[in-house]
């Protein structure tokens, strides 16, 4: 119980400053689930990131993972509960009263200053997965490849992950 | 976060718009909502955007892009966030409610298998080739994300330092997340702010003189 209220308490804390999405926290995720509290290992983590990645839904769904590896379904809840659930109160009341603060001068400034953290935010997330999975030179190749492709060609990002899980299975990388 | 010069415009009261608007039933909205969060691999806000605005005509596209916006500024999930709002706005707090488990519940129950098949195979030398194959492309595509995100950023010269400045102190200083993002989004806001009230100010000037 002290664990899962743990789990939660952490977890809320991250949505507050989750600007830029999920995406932009798996950093965070990362340090308070694998370096502070040590629930899991580097590997695992970069194993839950593929199995979301590869999975349909909503990208926040990878807290799941992580709570259900922390404390088994109980704990995939709870994760899910407490990224989902503080924003959500927040913005229920908020809701009707938007259309005030949309030309305010402080609305713009903060939405172009969370822009570029975002941006540093996503970047730290594609660094640590591949420092995660223990990626050796092969493996940042095709993580450069998709990259360079991904930029210049608008395929669905399931071909990526198909094309990942080939190489990994035919021992490409 | 977007940051398109061609910002939505907000619908005024009584306009038109209104007329698309009617009402569905909340078990309509959960299987909707179902529909979209099971279908969605790689982003789910493009699907929910085409059902609720071109398929289900539940609202106009005005309306979802004024939504959009709050989901976007504030923090959190993007999706879940427009959920609630999309939810709340048919049928209050029940509504909320069940469009979000709506979005979420499907996905949910898809990842607990998912799960229990990595505790049951996750040892295989062949599942951990597989995920880590995976991880290395995943890697690839949030790479590509900041790329394109970073490419909407205005006045880069300015604003994309602080992009390096958040690598370096999350990656080598390996600093807490929140503290370290309230001190820079405190930095970065306070100068779009300066830039933003002396451009208005430099307008003002220019109008006058001419």
């Amino acid at each position: 119980m002290a664990l899962l209220a743990d789990l939660f308490l952490q977890f809320s804390i991250l949505t507050v400053v989750a600007f830029g999405g999920i995406t932009a926290m798996l950093p965070e995720l990362h340090r308070v689930v694998v370096e502070q509290r040590q629930w899991m290992d580097e590997t695992t983590f970069a194993h839950l990131f593929a199995i979301a990645q590869a999975a349909p839904g909503p990208n926040l769904l990878v807290v799941s993972l992580i709570g259900w590896k922390v404390a088994g379904i109980p704990g995939a809840i709870a994760a899910t509960l407490a990224i989902s659930l503080p924003m959500s109160l927040v913005i229920f009341f908020l809701y009707r009263h938007w259309e005030r603060f949309r030309d305010a001068p402080w609305r713009e400034a903060i939405q172009t200053g969370v822009a570029p953290l975002a941006v540093g935010l996503v970047c730290t997330s594609g660094w640590l997965i591949g420092a995660s999975a223990g990626l050796d030179l092969r493996g940042i190749l095709l993580t450069l490849a998709c990259t360079g492709l991904m930029s210049v060609r608008s395929w669905h990002p399931l071909w990526y992950i198909g094309a990942g899980a080939a190489a990994g299975a035919l021992g490409l990388v | 976060m977007s940051n398109s010069p061609a910002a939505p415009v907000a619908p005024e009261p009584g306009s038109p718009h209104q007329e698309l608007s009617r009402q569905p039933g909340l078990w309509e909205l959960f299987l909707a909502c179902s529909r979209v969060g099971l279908s969605g691999f790689g982003g789910v806000l493009p699907l929910l955007r085409h059902l609720l605005v071109e398929e289900r005509r539940l609202m106009s596209g005005a309306d979802f892009n004024a939504l959009l916006g709050l989901c976007q500024f504030l923090p959190g999930s993007n999706v879940v966030n427009l959920a609630v709002c999309v939810g709340a706005r048919f049928h209050g707090a029940r509504g909320a409610i069940v469009a979000t488990s709506g979005l979420l519940l499907g996905p949910f129950l898809v990842m607990m298998a998912l799960a229990t098949a990595y505790g049951v195979w996750g040892h295989l030398a062949v599942v951990q080739d597989m995920l880590r194959g995976i991880a290395a492309a995943g890697a690839g595509l949030l790479f590509a994300t900041a790329l394109k995100m970073a490419r909407n950023v205005p006045e880069r010269w300015i604003y994309l330092p602080f992009a390096a400045l958040i690598l370096v102190a999350l990656v080598i200083l390996r600093l807490p997340l929140p503290p370290l993002m309230l001190a820079l989004l405190g930095m970065t806001g306070l100068i779009a702010y300066r830039r933003a009230r002396r451009a208005a100010g430099l307008a003002t000037t220019a109008k006058t003189d001419s």
